[in-house]
């Protein structure tokens, strides 16, 4: 806000917004949102980005290395695992979580019988503490008490207990999350249709539209907005998974956030690699958005 | 689907088309709550029906050991109440930064609009994952770590675009008349958005403070990096520490899920058309 205050040409509209009452207030009002973002989020990102770039542990900032973190980072098998587990995870979930998601809520757009009921049975999974949700699953997946575990083995669908096989551990993920997720995109999805007028439906009808071609010339360009929108928050969201990962996995199950947790909280020597890995998260998080927003073009709100 | 589109059809088919249409949410509405319930019902069976193969579909021997066990253990009695006092300060925090700022975005005048809403919205894409390493050194210089203020700082930045994208969308429903009146009447910015927005916003604000509530209650990372002391950590860090801790009590630990679920599940029941309203407010509009 005060970067251009030097400059002499900038005193007319800093006159302008300051002198004005309404305006100095709006700043006031502001300021306090914008301090704690700054220091405790912006801050901090420009900080790790510095660190990575050091020898760093987490007492000392150490010497200038340039890009040696991430040479080792990559190196790391278990950060490549963990790059691998979160890219499959995000794909599979997010598609999965759409697809499904959009059927629902085709299905429900429309009034009926119970619509309350379908409505808080939607939200009971995406209430749930993320944790608890994988604590409870894991119970259902436990070798000795769980009932899927026993059904999956009954059917001959595993060979070995789900929570001993990584891939079985990964697919158990994504189902869980399509389960806790799913009806979140339905319910976003849902909103961004009943938007849609009615007549323009009725219209496409009389010109003699079929089903198929309503939906994919009407419903998707439509709903393209809500749908770039909804993918892009659960994109970015599977990515930077940690919890799900952390307790449905008993801490065995890598992804790039786990990744860093380790380096950064737990193991002291892979502090600087760990903390590469975080960079490494923002950056790639950073664009995704961008290639939403800028590709497939995603309007955002600011834009008014 | 295809029921969703067979209005107009002979009788018959429409009575097909209803019962495949309720057959359908019947089993989506099963998948939704089927872990709930099938957790509670681990919760309050016996040991030995627990163990037993193949699992049985309905509780036969119930008792309420486990939640004795549970609610006598002083560790999550803690908890509890550790998870209820991030969120609320968490809350309260959320709410009174959050409107303030959302009140100047949603009606006032000033260059920087634009810069400032987008500054706050890109915190909702900021894996909050990227920053636990800078934050947990900067909190060990000031010694917040394994205090209660290092979660609520943290949770309070990322719930705020939450907060303030709620409260915009729900300011820009009230009536301009109102303040413009009052301002006539010789009442301030501040005066005019305390004794007049705020009154009038709050059913609005009151759908943002639960799901703000929700975000905090749930929020994992931050506490188990900056929370290592079992007196100031949340739920959500002692429940999945049960499993080692009570290594083969698989009932205890459903109970404990279940205790930690309900509040939030009762919570959703009685204000679910709120929090569909607010949860959709931003994204149909953006």
């Amino acid at each position: 806000m005060t970067t251009a205050s030097s400059e002499k040409k900038s005193r007319s509209w800093l006159k302008e917004e300051f002198g004005d009452p309404e305006r100095r207030s709006a700043y006031y009002m502001v300021a306090p949102a914008l301090v704690i973002i700054l220091v405790v989020a912006f801050w901090p990102v420009a900080y790790s980005v510095w660190l990575s770039l050091h020898d760093s542990t987490i007492t000392t900032l150490g010497s200038f290395v340039g890009f040696e973190n991430y040479v080792e980072m990559f190196q790391n098998p278990d950060f490549r695992l963990g790059l691998y587990n979160t890219v499959v995870f995000t794909v599979v979930s997010v598609a999965m979580e759409f697809v499904i998601g959009l059927a629902i809520a085709l299905a429900v757009n429309r009034a009926f019988r119970g619509r309350g009921l379908v409505r808080a049975a939607v939200l009971v999974p995406w209430a749930f503490p993320t944790v608890i949700s994988a604590a409870m699953w894991r119970l259902m997946f436990s070798p000795q008490v769980g009932v899927i575990n026993y059904v999956a083995n009954t059917l001959g669908v595993i060979s070995e207990p789900i929570l001993s096989d990584d891939r079985l551990l990964l697919i158990g993920a994504i189902l869980v999350d399509v389960w806790k997720t799913t009806p979140f995109m339905a319910l976003l999805l849902l909103a961004g249709l009943q938007v849609i007028p009615g007549e323009v439906y009725e219209a496409a009808r009389v010109d003699g539209a079929n089903v198929m071609q309503r939906f994919f010339r009407i419903t998707m360009p439509l709903l393209k907005g809500t749908i770039l929108v909804a993918v892009l928050f659960r994109t970015l969201d599977a990515y930077r998974i940690y919890d799900l990962f952390w307790v449905l996995g008993n801490r065995e199950l890598d992804s790039l956030a786990t990744f860093v947790y380790e380096g950064v909280r737990i193991s002291q020597l892979d502090f600087a690699p760990g903390n590469a890995a975080a960079v490494f998260i923002f950056v790639t998080a950073f664009l995704i958005a961008i290639f939403f927003i800028r590709v497939l073009g995603m309007r955002t709100s600011t834009e008014e | 689907m295809a029921s969703a589109t067979a209005t107009g059809q002979s009788a018959g088919r429409s009575a097909l088309s209803s019962i495949l249409f309720y057959a359908f949410l019947f089993i989506f509405v099963l998948v939704s709550v089927f872990p709930l319930i099938w957790i509670f019902k681990m919760s309050i069976i016996t040991k030995s029906e627990l163990y037993q193969t193949p699992p049985t579909v309905l509780p036969h021997s119930t008792n309420g050991s486990e939640y004795v066990q549970i609610f006598s253990d002083p560790s999550f009695q803690k908890a509890l109440i550790n998870s209820s006092i991030i969120s609320s300060v968490t809350t309260v925090l959320c709410l009174f930064v959050g409107s303030i700022a959302a009140y100047a975005i949603a009606r006032l005048r000033f260059r920087f609009r634009g810069l400032v809403m987008t500054l706050i919205l890109a915190i909702s894409f900021f894996p909050a994952v990227a920053i636990i390493a800078p934050l947990f050194i900067q909190f060990t210089a000031v010694g917040l770590i394994d205090t209660y203020w290092s979660v609520i700082i943290a949770d309070t930045v990322f719930a705020l675009p939450l907060t303030i994208w709620l409260l915009v969308a729900f300011f820009r429903e009230l009536p301009v008349d109102l303040e413009d009146a009052a301002r006539v009447d010789g009442a301030t910015t501040i005066q005019a958005f305390r004794k007049v927005i705020v009154p009038l916003a709050a059913p609005g604000v009151f759908t943002t403070a639960i799901l703000t509530f929700i975000f905090a209650w749930n929020e994992f990372l931050f506490a188990n990096t900056f929370l290592f002391d079992e007196n100031t950590q949340p739920v959500t860090v002692v429940i999945p520490n049960f499993a080692s801790q009570y290594t083969v009590d698989y009932g205890a630990q459903a109970a404990a899920a279940v205790v930690v679920t309900v509040p939030l599940v009762i919570l959703v029941l009685i204000f679910q058309r709120r929090i569909v309203s607010g949860l959709t407010a931003g994204a149909v509009k953006g």
